[in-house]
């Protein structure tokens, strides 16, 4: 491992703008130097106002592996723009250098050669260490979280989130938005909204179901540097579609734009001179969102992972994109003045977390939250011998892995595996500890069914999920990546209609064509039917990583994709 | 202006104020909702404009699906959903002591289809809007 001084700098460097392009100058501010804490936090202090972005966290208290997506198509009006820009055409529009330390945290290419270079990323007490440094130089700056950051590990489903919603408070978090959050429960969540969280759990777009009346605070006013700051939350839109209804049944979603509107009146009207949208939408809702409605002054967006160097500017809306699992935290400088934000300066901090110190306040609360649970999580399975990762459109190799044990385990001749963006990576020769195969898998619908299904069903759903992500209108995409298969292959056409996408499906155990008449076993998990009957899916995938002894994966060349 | 549920629904079924009728079967076979809205306008071309038709993007659950209309000046509101098995939805008629020509109700939704709402105005003239439901199996979001 190298030694904090010999890191390079990466150079997610300020960059100033208030309607510049964005693109170009990015890397090059940075010269190639030595990649140290102090480096990585230089910041130009701006304007009056700080606020600072975390998001998509999925419970990793600790450093992780995490590769970005390969595979990120766009379609519609959001063809070829971030984030469906990746590897070395991301490289070149940020002017990022091959085998650089942003082109580790930020692009896929080479990434087990660079992770073992460059190190783990992320950790909430690297976090709390960045945290302190911005507050030092602005003592009131806004932390702002948005979601999904009480699901995706074994210790915070065990606790049912209580030891992030600990390590949050104790970072001093001012407000957040959620999606997973709702998956615990809804009386988890009223228990810790009214009991045990310290900042308020916002949600503009969360109604009751039966009367249509708000259920959440859309917003919070605050003062900071002499400014009034709204933050509108914004919750995921499609909580009761894309994950089961059954456990919060009360509540009702949706993007609501025309609501959303009126919040930004109402604040306005309330004298807020910079409006902040703490969203959960994914970034291209977003993007159309901030061409919808006016007066956002700053899109804080969520949900889709994704992790861009320079603010994405619609209008006079800034768009911000903060990564996923700890890997990153923006800060964002804002020179309030006159009722309107008249700069804006931005740095994507990566946390690496061999060159950040860990805060030791916080790093002890990890410690003692994880205590309960560490013998359990370290306990190793078995070994890999290939990159597990899941980030991406398609299949990754996590996904290949946990469909091979669905259909062994399961005796069934396919596998299907929600699209879920979630999961930290592991590089070749790692152990699988249990902790590991929780990271790809903790959640509180596990169970894996066993079902037999017809030729014409399964085109259905695979119909289905793919317009929810190739819909040209990101209104109508319903949020997860394409479904996992295993034991069978597929050809994709994104840019055709519902119903016209999905072909030659093939069997691969016999290489013959599915059948629309015929029937097969499928094995699957996350089903959002309440009732699901089945072992839960990390039993299976243990099972099968104990008998393997060591993973290998080969390369999935099953789903052939057409119009990308 | 917020309206709530409860507003909604006394708007919806003050008796003084509007009448709503569930609409029954009666389209003809070969092109049912054209027969549909030819009942409704007697032929006459709809505009557009005047008629705001919510809906979610992508229905939570097609069995019941939120829907609102609202036509200044309208005396009647057609819904009409293509895709399902009988198209028609309801048709409501506003009295003239109605205080805003506003209906909220819910509908049931067989798939993915473009809902039409109608308006028939007070000068006899008929305005249309759609907006497009998305029903979804659901599951993977991610």
């Amino acid at each position: 491992m190298i030694s904090r001084r010999d890191f390079l700098q990466a150079g997610m460097a300020a960059s100033a703008l208030v309607g510049a392009s964005g693109f170009g100058n990015w890397a090059r501010l940075a010269a190639r130097q030595a990649l140290t804490q102090d480096r990585l936090l230089e910041f130009e202090t701006t304007g009056n106002v700080t606020l600072i972005h975390i998001t998509d966290v999925h419970a990793q208290l600790e450093p992780v592996w995490f590769r970005e997506p390969e595979i990120n198509i766009g379609v519609g009006a959001q063809r070829g723009l971030v984030p469906h820009v990746t590897g070395a055409d991301f490289r070149r529009l940020y002017g990022i250098e091959d085998a650089s330390p942003e082109a580790y945290a930020l692009t896929h290419d080479d990434f087990v050669a660079l992770a073992r270079t460059y190190g783990r990323m992320g950790g909430l007490d690297r976090v709390a260490t960045v945290l302190a440094a911005i507050r030092a130089e602005r003592p009131d700056a806004l932390l702002l979280d948005g979601g999904d950051t009480w699901q995706g590990s074994y210790s915070a489903l065990k606790s049912q989130g209580r030891d992030m919603v600990r390590v949050m408070n104790a970072l001093e978090v001012d407000a957040m938005t959620s999606h997973w959050e709702f998956t615990l429960g809804i009386d988890r969540v009223t228990e810790i909204v009214d009991n045990e969280l310290n900042f308020p759990f916002l949600g503009a777009n969360i109604f009751d179901a039966e009367w249509d009346e708000p259920a959440y605070d859309p917003y919070t006013m605050f003062e900071r540097g002499g400014v009034k700051i709204a933050v509108i939350g914004q919750a995921f839109p499609y909580l009761p579609v894309a994950n089961p209804r059954w456990m919060f049944p009360g509540l009702s979603f949706g993007i609501r734009q025309d609501r959303l509107a009126e919040m930004v009146q109402e604040v306005r009207d309330g004298g807020a001179e910079c409006v902040v949208l703490l969203s959960h939408n994914g970034f291209d809702v977003d993007r159309k969102l901030a061409g919808e409605v006016p007066g956002i002054d700053v899109i804080l967006t969520g949900h889709t992972h994704d992790a861009i160097p320079e603010p994405v500017l619609v209008g006079r809306t800034h768009l911000i994109a903060s990564g996923s699992h700890g890997k990153f935290v923006s800060r964002i400088d804002l020179d309030v003045r006159d009722g309107e934000v008249k700069e804006l300066r931005h740095k994507l901090i990566p946390i690496f977390s061999d060159v950040i110190e860990p805060d030791r306040k916080i790093a002890a609360l990890i410690a003692q939250e994880r205590a309960p649970y560490e013998a359990e999580m370290a306990e190793v399975i078995g070994r890999t011998d290939s990159l597990l990762y899941r980030r991406g459109n398609f299949n990754g190799t996590w996904d290949d892995l946990i469909c091979n044990a669905l259909i062994e385990e399961r005796e069934a001749d396919i596998a299907l595996s929600p699209g879920f963006r979630w999961g930290a990576s592991l590089l070749p020769g790692d152990e699988i500890r249990r902790e590991d195969i929780f990271n790809a898998t903790a959640m509180t619908y596990p169970e894996v069914y066993r079902n037999e299904m017809t030729g014409e069903t399964l085109k259905l759903i695979l119909e289905d999920v793919a317009d929810n992500l190739f819909n040209p209108d990101p209104y109508y995409q319903q949020g997860g990546d394409m479904v996992r298969v295993g034991g069978m292959g597929y050809r994709i056409d994104i840019n055709k209609k519902q119903g016209e996408r999905i072909s030659d499906m093939t069997l691969l155990k016999t290489g013959e064509l599915i059948d629309p008449a015929k029937t097969y076993v499928v094995a699957g998990w996350a089903s959002v039917n309440q009732g699901t009957e089945g072992p839960p899916v990390w039993e299976l995938v243990e099972n099968h990583v104990r008998r393997l002894g060591t993973v290998s994966i080969e390369p999935n060349r099953s789903v052939k994709v057409v119009g990308a | 202006m917020q309206l709530t549920r409860r507003d909604a629904l006394s708007l919806g079924l003050g008796a003084t104020a509007a009448s709503f009728l569930p609409l029954r079967a009666m389209a003809s076979a070969d092109d049912p909702v054209a027969a549909w809205i030819a009942n409704f306008t007697g032929g006459t071309e709809a505009g557009t404009g005047g008629i705001t038709l919510t809906a979610p993007e992508i229905a939570e659950n097609g069995n019941t699906v939120p829907v609102s209309v609202e036509a200044p000046g309208a005396v009647a509101i057609m819904v009409v959903a293509p895709g399902n098995p009988n198209p028609g939805v309801f048709q409501i008629k506003f009295g003239p002591l109605a205080a805003e020509q506003f209906v909220s109700t819910r509908i049931r939704l067989a798939g993915t289809q473009d809902v039409i709402a109608i308006a028939q105005m007070a000068d006899g003239s008929f305005v249309q809007t759609t907006r497009t439901v998305k029903v979804t199996i659901g599951g993977c979001g991610g």
